[in-house]
């Protein structure tokens, strides 16, 4: 094993987490070179030095602090959705504004009124035939008469004259 | 029973806060540590680690046990230092533009070595030392020997919050300890056995 090869399991093997074949590995090599031997100790001497570094102590006040902040935060639950939200707030305020802006429009004049009845009449009073479905047939099936042998058609009030006075 | 954190994040989930005040209760002093050795100011880091265990407050009801708790928990905490480190430098940088560099600034680079180091042993104690040692390391070591020295996490967990592989986290960590050798020399020539309650790993 190189000291390259060594040098990725060093760590491992000196904080005791190199498995059983790294450990013999590096064992095996340090034994011979001097260098990894020696940068080995040095390694077990640093984590001691850096141990001397002391640890600070979070101040009294952290925990309340960030249970404040907790506390502030918005919670969801089934009340919540009670509270109006902002947004729905606003739009159904718009809503009723507008509703009620509506509400007092001033109606429509008389005469306004009767020519709109007039204008509705006039698009509605063939509707009845039109939409008859019986003498759309009908008139189809008289159309396809000749002129010769079909009968005069005739009012039916000017025929019953002729048969009464005949 | 006492209940994992992964159990008391999902209760958190699950609307009781008492189990966040467990979780903040175990994790408060690691974090606060953690991010202090990160950003070296006491009211930063404090600030700071509010904000993580803000964020997992509100990412409660998006938890998933897919991973360690502890795993997301410093991965957040990284990410929000590593901010505040990358802003903190451009502010510095902003600031110095036009102004002279201050004595404070100069303080607080590295002595070269051999030269100034005993001058500077004899100005600031080791601890301070080592601290601008750590600081110095580049950012992904320097999350990497935090969490591996102090917070003593495995491999796997490390290499996750560094979205790297393990091998690349043995290399990482192997150039950032030999940086840190070869800078603390004299400290690691005539070391000074650790007090009591101080760091965490032997």
């Amino acid at each position: 094993m190189k000291c390259e090869d060594v040098s990725n399991e060093l760590i491992a093997y000196l904080d005791r987490r190199a498995n059983s074949a790294e450990r013999r590995d590096v064992e095996e090599h340090i034994a011979v070179c001097a260098g990894c031997r020696t940068r080995a100790e040095e390694f077990r001497k640093l984590w001691n030095v850096l141990d001397e570094v002391p640890a600070i102590e979070p101040s009294f006040a952290f925990d309340a602090r960030l249970r404040q902040r907790v506390a502030a935060e918005p919670r969801r639950n089934w009340l919540t959705w009670l509270v109006p939200q902002p947004r729905l707030a606003f739009s159904m305020a718009m809503l009723i504004a507008l509703s009620v802006w509506m509400a007092k429009l001033p109606p429509a004049t008389p005469v306004d009124a009767e020519v709109g009845a007039k204008q509705q009449f006039e698009m509605i009073k063939d509707l009845g035939v039109l939409e008859n479905y019986d003498v759309l047939t009908k008139l189809d099936a008289l159309s396809e008469l000749t002129p010769t042998l079909a009968p005069p058609v005739r009012p039916k009030d000017s025929q019953s004259q002729e048969d009464d006075g005949g | 029973m006492t209940r994992t954190d992964v159990q008391l994040m999902l209760d958190v989930k699950a609307g009781d806060d008492a189990s966040f005040d467990l979780l903040l209760q175990k994790y408060r002093s690691p974090l606060v540590n953690f991010l202090f050795r990160m950003v070296r100011d006491a009211a930063t880091a404090e600030d700071l680690a509010q904000e993580v265990f803000l964020r997992v407050y509100r990412a409660r009801k998006q938890y998933s046990p897919s991973a360690k708790f502890t795993t997301w928990l410093f991965r957040i905490a990284t990410n929000l230092a590593l901010n505040s480190v990358r802003d903190n430098r451009h502010r510095r940088m902003d600031v110095s533009l036009d102004a002279p560099v201050e004595e404070d600034e100069a303080r607080r680079e590295l002595p070269a070595r051999e030269m100034r180091i005993d001058e500077h042993m004899v100005e600031r104690d080791r601890a301070q030392f080592i601290r601008r040692a750590v600081a110095a390391l580049p950012e992904k070591q320097r999350v990497a020997v935090l969490l591996h020295k102090y917070e003593e996490m495995d491999y796997g967990e490390i290499a996750k919050i560094l979205e790297c592989s393990e091998s690349a986290l043995k290399s990482l960590l192997f150039r950032a300890y030999e940086t840190l050798r070869v800078q603390l020399a004299p400290l690691v020539a005539q070391p000074v056995a650790p007090r009591a309650g101080e760091g965490r790993r032997s």
